[in-house]
């Protein structure tokens, strides 16, 4: 038994240890907004947070997350509140929409870590983060949006 | 339910009453092509396009599948323009196989050739039309008014002091007749269609809450991997399953028409037990396959005449007699889709019937091909249509193959079943972009006048072996390996485009853009060459031949002014120009490029201007042009498969590199504002990004670039 959270509840699973976080929170949990692109950490469509740190879960074996905090998209807000959540729906990034949950939770690391982020940050902090449909433009400025909707005071 | 013929002598509107009470509509379009994908099927209705129910509900049944290209935010902009109403209210309902909801540019369900808007702008605005005049005909009904003193808006018809919503009147309105007649608005009064609006999909794309085929769950469902041949065409020899099936979690190993299949309760278990399956392949012919060796024979090829695709005047001679000869040959690699969604299909079978989750972009062919596969009538199968996460072609495979996949692994066990791909089944997985090799002559005369052009063009047909390719493939001619050389703009007395079609094995497909990809690269490299040829400014000459052909001007000029065409640039900056019609649109662009040290490639700036006639959304137009830029861009600048000993060469995301934030230039996009009929919007923008940057840098280095992609040669 593998014991953690995610978005703030607690789970056990009875899993092999070497089984990825991400096909945990997909099959076990039934947490399907993080999503599998390469199973090599290459593309970061299955990033969510652990303890606060963007991690890819697709090669992150559930027993490396024991009695940690995970947060996955489905968490980071229950009503899209999120300033990244807001900037995303505002600068109308997503098309296909598939890599914009690991996008999303890439940008809001970096955002907590970093709430003033340069367009050099943003480029160091999201270019693990592949995007085929090309939206990368619209990320950049929500980026820049969500910080400006933090310093804002709309975090909640 | 009534019907009424001969509307405008070619379509017919029906209108019925939904079960809870309310109206539903339909319009009916004869298709093109008759197809014998719709043989003895029942007609259907229910649903049809429109519902609107008493509880005010709006409901839209889309027949095109949701991609990233924003159609189900077209349609309902397009349907509310018509119907007035609160068009961010509307639900989306993706539509079930049925002939009503075929393409009418196709003749079958099918989401691709950039068609989304451009097939149904009409249908959807007669329906949103005509269910207003049945809903303000049920008003005066009521009113007992004069249907002019009446007028719809925001969900509601008035008249004088009264009001009655559309959900009140939605019972009534559909005893109403169905208008023969339904007049369109004037495009230069709309109040949605032509602005920019946010999309409707993205709240549930920023949640985690969009449902894609691989996020689907049916009771009791396994999930299945398949090994197969690492060489196209091969088949299983023998394979040992006891190290498999000893993996914790594996259920099955049953080998199926496609390889090995490993059935197991879990991605895990099934994925391991892949792993730890032995299979001796029969390889079959394309053992020795190599890509190296393939440039070879079509080099060869090249040499001699190929099937004419089209013949103006007379080129050998003029050839012969210019006073300048250009020649040049480019390459193009085959290319993978790499959608950002690996693969996936999840099928439920009962005995006489079937279920299937899929994001496809063909319905009616996934529908067809799996009720083949399990061997029941096609009527039996229902497919429901997820989000795709990205299609560019790969979810609309001429044979279905990802569905066919999931249906063979759910006969075989009899239970649901969910085929997942690795991104390396993905990756290696075939129905590439062809590889092709261009050859171009060019005889200009004393004035520098380009007065021949000989394109010949090596590759795959795409056609070949498909069902459509009795229907689509004329005189050894497959459209789609010559479109946008074919149909070359530029006004030169004297033109020839042949074409070689051989074949090798490798699964090829359309890629966004299709044809184009390879003959924008070629086309606009060579009339580059031909400008510096003879010292001329590379878009004035383009110009120049371009008299008769306003659209194409029309956005040269756009691009070229935009751009700061001809105003100096920082050192080691240069600007490279290239134009292609296609799907109906018309796009030129300018790449600004620099070296920042040798060898060292950036990709700045570019500049877009796009004629794609009327419009729906322009925020969608702007990002599908940014989005087949950086499709474009990752193929120019790294994309490449290649084989070797009948394997291919790559795998995952570390050696098919496509563009990250980090090279992402700005880009800025220019619409022509015009009445023209419309024209595609999710293709058009990828195919002038090549010979923009490789255009670009020969302004930069006077290095030309004829061999995509551009690494390892700059990095």
């Amino acid at each position: 038994m593998i014991s953690f959270k995610v978005n703030g509840r607690r789970y056990e699973v009875d899993v092999p240890v070497d089984t990825p976080l991400l096909w945990v929170l997909r099959e076990n949990i039934g947490l399907t907004g993080t999503k599998y692109g390469c199973g090599m950490a290459l593309c970061g469509s299955c990033t969510v947070h652990v303890n606060g740190h963007a991690v890819r879960s697709c090669v992150t074996p559930v027993s490396a997350v024991a009695d940690k905090e995970i947060v996955t998209i489905e968490g980071l807000s229950p009503d899209n509140s999120h300033p990244v959540q807001q900037a995303w729906i505002e600068e109308d990034v997503p098309q296909c929409g598939y890599c914009q949950s690991g996008q999303i939770m890439s940008a809001a690391a970096l955002l907590s870590a970093n709430p003033t982020p340069t367009d050099d940050d943003i480029d160091q902090a999201m270019s693990a983060n592949l995007c085929r449909c090309g939206t990368y433009q619209r990320i950049r400025k929500a980026i820049h949006r969500a910080a400006d909707i933090m310093a804002a005071g709309g975090k909640k | 339910m009534k019907e009424i013929v001969n509307m405008s002598r070619r379509d017919f509107l029906k209108a019925g009453t939904v079960a809870c009470g309310g109206l539903i509509l339909g319009l009916y379009l004869p298709h093109p092509l008759p197809s014998s994908a719709w043989a003895a099927e029942t007609p259907y209705f229910p649903g049809a396009f429109l519902k609107i129910e008493s509880d005010e509900t709006i409901t839209m049944i889309v027949s095109k599948s949701e991609m990233g290209q924003g159609v189900y935010t077209s349609i309902p902009m397009l349907v509310a323009e018509e119907l007035e109403c609160d068009w961010r209210k509307i639900r989306i309902e993706p539509a079930p196989v049925a002939q009503i909801y075929a393409n009418p540019m196709t003749g079958a369900m099918v989401t691709g050739g950039s068609t989304s808007v451009r097939s149904e702008w009409e249908r959807m605005s007669k329906v949103g039309a005509a269910a207003r005049m049945m809903l303000i005909a049920a008003a005066v009904q009521q009113w007992k008014v004069k249907p002019a003193t009446c007028h719809a808006e925001n969900g509601k018809v008035h008249s004088g002091g009264k009001t009655l919503t559309y959900g009140q009147l939605a019972e009534s309105a559909a005893k109403m007749p169905v208008p023969d007649q339904v007049p369109l608005k004037d495009p230069s009064t709309y109040k949605i269609v032509g602005k920019p609006h946010q999309r409707l999909d993205t709240p549930q794309k920023v949640n985690g809450k969009a449902v894609y085929g691989c996020d689907v769950t049916r009771p009791g469902m396994l999930i299945a991997l398949v090994a197969r041949s690492p060489v196209f065409g091969g088949k299983v020899g023998n394979f040992d399953a006891s190290q498999a099936k000893a993996v914790q979690g594996v259920r099955d190993v049953v080998q199926i028409e496609s390889g090995v299949a490993v059935v197991a309760d879990n991605f895990w278990a099934a994925k391991k037990g892949r792993d730890a399956l032995d299979v001796d392949w029969d390889e079959g012919q394309w053992g020795s396959l190599s890509t190296d060796a393939m440039l070879a024979q079509y080099r060869e090829l090249a040499k001699t005449p190929g099937i004419p695709a089209r013949k103006d005047g007379d080129p050998q001679k003029a050839l012969a007699a210019a006073s300048k000869q250009v020649s040049a040959e480019y390459e193009l690699p085959y290319l993978a889709h790499a959608d950002m969604e690996p693969l996936n299909c999840v099928v439920d079978p009962s005995p006489d019937r079937c279920e299937i989750w899929v994001g496809t972009q063909g319905q009616t062919g996934s529908r067809n091909d799996a009720a083949k596969v399990l061997g029941i009538d096609p009527e039996k199968v229902q497919v429901h249509t997820t989000f795709l996460g990205g299609g560019f072609g790969r979810r609309g495979n001429p044979h279905s193959d990802f569905v066919v996949m999931g249906a063979q692994v759910a006969k075989a066990v009899q239970k649901p079943v969910k085929v997942i791909w690795t991104r390396e089944d993905d990756m290696k997985g075939g129905w590439y972009r062809p590889f092709w090799f261009n050859k171009l002559n060019a005889g200009l005369d004393a004035n520098g006048k380009v007065i021949a052009w000989y394109h010949t063009i090596v590759g795959q047909s795409i056609m070949a072996g498909t069902p459509m390719e009795k229907m689509r493939t004329k005189d050894g001619i497959d459209p789609a390996s010559v479109e946008g050389a074919k149909e070359l703009p530029y006004e030169i007395p004297n033109i020839l485009v042949d074409l070689h079609s051989p074949q090798n094995g490798v699964p090829v497909q359309w890629w966004r853009s299709v044809g184009h990809s390879h003959t924008c690269f070629a086309v606009e490299s060579f009339v580059d060459e031909l400008a510096h040829a003879v010292r001329k400014d590379p878009y004035q000459f383009r110009r120049a031949m371009l008299a008769n052909h306003p659209r194409h001007r029309g956005v040269l000029d756009l691009a070229a002014q935009k751009s700061g065409w001809g105003k100096p640039l920082p050192a080691g900056h240069g600007r490279g120009i290239a134009m292609m019609e296609s799907y109906g649109s018309f796009v030129a662009q300018v790449a600004e490029v620099s070296m920042d040290e040798p060898g060292r490639l950036r990709v700045h700036r570019v500049v877009c201007a796009v004629d794609c006639g009327r419009y729906v959304n322009p925020s969608i137009i702007e990002a599908q042009m940014e989005s087949g830029i950086v499709f474009g861009l990752s193929a120019v600048l790294r994309g490449a498969i290649t084989l070797k000993k009948g394997r291919v060469e790559q795998s995952n995301f570390h050696d098919y590199r496509v563009l990250r934030m980090d090279r992402m230039p700005v880009v800025e996009v220019h619409i022509v504002q015009s009445k023209e009929n419309p024209g595609g919007i999710g293709e058009p923008g990828t195919p002038p990004i090549a010979p923009a940057v490789t255009n670009a840098i020969f302004a930069v280095t006077g290095e030309r670039i004829r061999r995509l992609p551009i690494e390892p040669t700059y990095s």
